[in-house]
């Protein structure tokens, strides 16, 4: 926790950013923390018929109808099953000026880390599995990779309706 | 002192004064010789000027002083108002509409905005010659008290007169003309206003009774008693006033607090009456507004025009009073109006909703536990929620005839530029709709009505040889139907060419040779982007954008559009639309996991699935010797069915369409706050929103029309599969 002192000394214009880490499988992710809203547990979803599978339905959040994105089928991994710690964290992202809600599905919250820019490293060209431009970058905790993900990306609602609509067709 | 508010209430009212000034322009324009239209014009123009002078909005002062002044000669009779003129005060309402705008976001008006006010005023002059300079128009002078006797238009050296003929005045064999023009043997009537204030409603109107009466200005060098005797063979019935020349104070306080009621304002009824002139007047608002920025407060008119010395504060107090008088008059008539911010009423409609949700909840709760007085209780609560959702639903419903005046405007202009003559018809103004789609319904219409005059109407000599008339028409109506409000747009133009529109749609490969399709189906292919059958593009459509953007405004509305037309004769659009977007009221049924909601007004009846006789091989039952086809909505949403249900059908009507929804489960009327899906579900045809039930589960609610639609394209893809791979076989 020293990290603010050595900043001053250095003076240079390092930005700390906060991340909130999760669990997918037994991989860690990262989202910064300005763009999540909340955390809830999960207490089931209503299924919105002929969605493709990474939309896994809406909830009801005081009043507000939220659709649930499952983040394992967007990253191309396994879907996420129901377990007891399950939850639904609740991103609001911005989107030609509207702002969207979105409760994204996780096997369980880690924690929010504090991360230097300079403790980034950008996304491998390859090997990551993932598409590049939802990576904003990978930060290496304690032995354990955190993949920072751009929610702008991998959450473009554009992109997500035209999914939708794809599978409809 | 705050002046946001009252700068706020003067756009409003200047926005609504420009609107009516521009129907009153529009109906000069179709020959409307009412003398009452001008003088709601030139009303409209004082009232802008007057207030705009309040705020310090200098720009909106000067150029509409000027407008106002053509217009104020126009109302003497001093010129005729021919199209020319009405050309350039068309533009001339534009651009006052433009300054309040840029006074309202704020911004200076730039040199191109000046300039054209400037060109406008320029193209004004001609109209304006021998009209003495405005002293607004210059910088106001402070101080410089204007003196009684140099206001040109201040006759303190007339006669007035001031008359009230008597109702059996025709009856008695008089003309009250022939008054008029005795006096004028007498001396120079310099001014003279008509008092109409009288007259009754047209159902009371009797054309033997006289209603009128005159606020006369004589410039004479003739005798009081010359003057009466002018009045001689009336003065038994009639109230006749006299004030003589350079009279003192007391005689207009009289004339004043003896004027019949008489809406103007309290400077117009001063210059009525020529204890002031305009100049004087002028001045006074100057002053005022000056005031207004330098103490930050604004001074009552009346206050000012005393310390200017102009008038008498006796003449004041009795206009001040008579003003309120007035005013207290209107406040108790039958139009009370008042004005509500709009979000604030959106903020009541969203709490309302939440009302009706949890109202479901504690229904929900109190039959779970039986209890008879709190179930009682609930269920009368829930009737005045169910009254004050109504109620409020009201105060958003605005009638659709403001959007359909915006028309004429543009058909007109349009019409001109293009030219083709083209009349505007509307039908059914006083329909009301939900504000908010009133204002997402603009942009559709506008795409409609100009496609209608660029590709509709057809050109004269086209017209004359179809043995049309020469003038075409569009038509727009609107009438409520079933829960529905369906606005029409029809015009008797070329109508639309089935074939081209195939033709087209083959070329542009929206559309496979070979498939056939219905002449609705084929007519829906315009709203397909990139097909537009304009053989020419026109600056005004034709770019094949448009149609399909119509399309879609009208389905975010949870709406449907259809089209008629026929080749020569014309064509129609309807479109149909929910009443409201916010409540309804709804039908909770379930099929397999999922809620679903079905809107209560297109719902006929619900029947057990397994009484009816099935059509063989069809999905089809036999209801009462009629077939209806249904949708079973496990199928068409790839449902997991629930165990041993017994399936009900829900038969629906949508327009002219009757069709069954098979669902699991019945539970019952709800009401239900629409909350919209979100961007992501746009794809999703035949679910128009969500919901939330009592239990805080999302159901889903069903759009029937987009349902049976999205039922109807199956279909026909999966046969066109089925032909495909048939014809693949044979070969």
């Amino acid at each position: 926790m020293n990290q603010p002192s050595r900043q001053k000394k250095t003076q240079s214009v390092e930005v700390i950013k906060q991340y909130l880490t999760f669990r997918i499988g037994n991989e860690n992710y990262g989202l910064e923390l300005s763009q999540t809203r909340e955390i809830i547990e999960y207490s089931g979803i209503t299924e919105v018929p002929l969605m493709p599978n990474f939309l896994r339905g809406v909830i009801n959040l005081r009043g507000e109808v939220v659709p649930v994105i499952d983040l394992a089928v967007r990253l191309g991994r396994k879907s996420i099953e129901v377990q007891k710690r399950t939850c639904i964290i609740v991103v609001e992202l911005q989107n030609n000026e509207q702002n969207h809600v979105l409760g994204l599905l996780a096997d369980s919250v880690s924690e929010v880390i504090e991360m230097n820019d300079e403790n980034i490293e950008d996304a491998p060209s390859f090997g990551a599995n993932i598409r590049a431009d939802f990576i904003q970058g990978i930060a290496k905790r304690e032995d354990e990779f955190v993949v920072l993900l751009d929610a702008n990306n991998a959450l473009s609602i554009r992109e997500l309706a035209h999914l939708v609509e794809a599978q409809l067709q | 002192m705050n002046l946001d508010g009252a700068l706020q209430t003067f756009f409003a009212e200047a926005d609504d004064l420009l609107s009516s000034m521009e129907a009153a322009l529009l109906r000069l324009d179709e020959g409307d010789k009412d003398m009452e239209t001008i003088n709601e014009i030139f009303r409209a123009a004082h009232t802008i000027k007057g207030s705009a002078g309040l705020f310090g909005l200098d720009d909106i002062v000067s150029f509409t002083h000027i407008v106002e002044n053509v217009l104020d000669r126009a109302r003497d009779g001093k010129i005729v108002i021919t199209s020319d003129l009405l050309s350039i005060f068309l533009p001339c309402r534009d651009h006052i509409a433009v300054l309040v705008e840029n006074a309202r976001q704020e911004q200076e008006n730039d040199a191109e905005c000046l300039a054209q006010g400037k060109a406008l005023l320029d193209s004004l002059q001609p109209w304006l010659e021998a009209v003495p300079q405005p002293a607004v128009a210059s910088v106001p002078v402070i101080g410089a008290s204007p003196k009684k006797s140099s206001g040109a238009e201040a006759n303190h050296d007339a006669w007035h007169i001031s008359v009230r003929l008597g109702p059996d005045l025709l009856r008695n064999g008089m003309d009250p003309l022939s008054i008029l023009r005795f006096l004028r043997t007498l001396g120079d009537i310099t001014h003279i206003t008509t008092i109409t204030d009288h007259l009754p409603e047209y159902n009371d109107y009797d054309p033997e009774q006289l209603y009128l009466g005159f606020e006369i200005t004589l410039v004479s060098n003739a005798s009081q008693q010359q003057i009466e005797d002018a009045f001689m063979f009336v003065r038994d019935d009639s109230d006749l006033k006299l004030i003589p020349p350079r009279s003192n104070i007391e005689a207009y306080v009289n004339l004043i607090k003896s004027l019949p009621e008489n809406t103007q304002r309290l400077g117009e009824i001063l210059v009525k009456s020529h204890a002031i002139s305009f100049q004087e007047l002028d001045a006074a608002l100057a002053t005022q507004k000056q005031q207004a920025k330098t103490t930050g407060a604004v001074g009552m008119l009346g206050d000012i025009l005393i310390e200017e010395q102009s008038i008498a504060p006796e003449i004041v107090n009795a206009a001040l009073d008579k003003q309120k008088k007035i005013s207290e008059k209107k406040t108790s008539g039958e139009n009370r109006f008042i004005r509500v911010d709009a979000e604030r009423l959106d903020v009541l409609i969203n709490l309302i909703g939440e009302l009706v949700i949890n109202r479901q909840r504690v229904d929900l709760l109190s039959s779970k536990m039986g209890n008879p007085t709190l179930i009682e209780a609930v269920t009368s609560m829930g009737n005045f929620t169910e009254a004050i959702r109504d109620a409020a639903l009201t105060l958003r419903m605005v009638p659709i005839g403001d959007t359909f005046q915006k028309f004429k405007r543009v058909v007109r202009d349009t019409a001109k530029s293009i030219g083709k003559e083209i009349e505007l018809e509307i039908e059914g103004a006083e329909t009301e709709l939900d504000r908010s789609m009133v204002e997402k319904l603009n942009d559709p219409l506008m795409h409609i009505v100009r496609n209608a005059m660029d590709h509709g109407i057809e050109a004269i000599a086209v017209r004359q040889t179809r043995g049309k008339p020469d003038s075409g028409t569009i038509k727009l109506t609107a009438r409520h139907d079933a829960g529905n409000i369906v606005i029409g747009i029809h015009d008797d133009g070329g109508g639309l060419d089935v074939e081209r529109i195939r033709k087209k749609a083959i070329a542009n490969g929206i559309l496979e040779e070979g498939i056939h399709l219905s002449r609705q189906e084929l007519f829906q292919l315009i709203f397909h982007p990139g097909l537009s059958t304009a053989e020419q593009v026109t600056n005004l459509s034709g770019r094949g954008v448009g149609m399909d953007v119509v399309k879609r405004n009208i389905e975010e509305l949870q709406g449907g559009i259809e089209i008629e037309s026929e080749i020569g004769v014309g064509t129609s659009f309807s479109i149909r639309l929910p009443l409201t977007l916010a409540i309804i009221d709804g039908f909770h049924v379930t099929a397999g996991h999922i809620d679903f909601i079905v809107p209560q007004n297109t719902i006929l009846e619900c029947v057990d699935l397994n009484s009816l006789s099935h059509v063989q091989g069809q999905n089809c039952v036999n209801l009462r010797g009629e077939q209806v086809p249904y949708i079973r909505l496990r199928e068409i949403f790839s449902l997991q069915p629930k165990d041993h249900s017994r399936e009900k059908i829900v038969v629906v009507q949508f327009g002219e369409k009757r069709a069954g929804i098979v669902v699991d489960e019945l539970h019952g009327e709800i009401q239900t706050v629409v909350k919209p899906m979100g961007p992501i579900f746009q794809a999703l045809k035949g679910i128009g929103g969500s919901s939330l039930l009592g239990t805080g589960a999302v159901a889903l609610i069903l759009d029937i029309q987009q349902l049976i639609g999205f039922a109807i394209n199956r279909e026909h893809l999966r046969n066109n599969a089925f032909l495909v791979s048939a014809q693949e076989q044979e070969e």
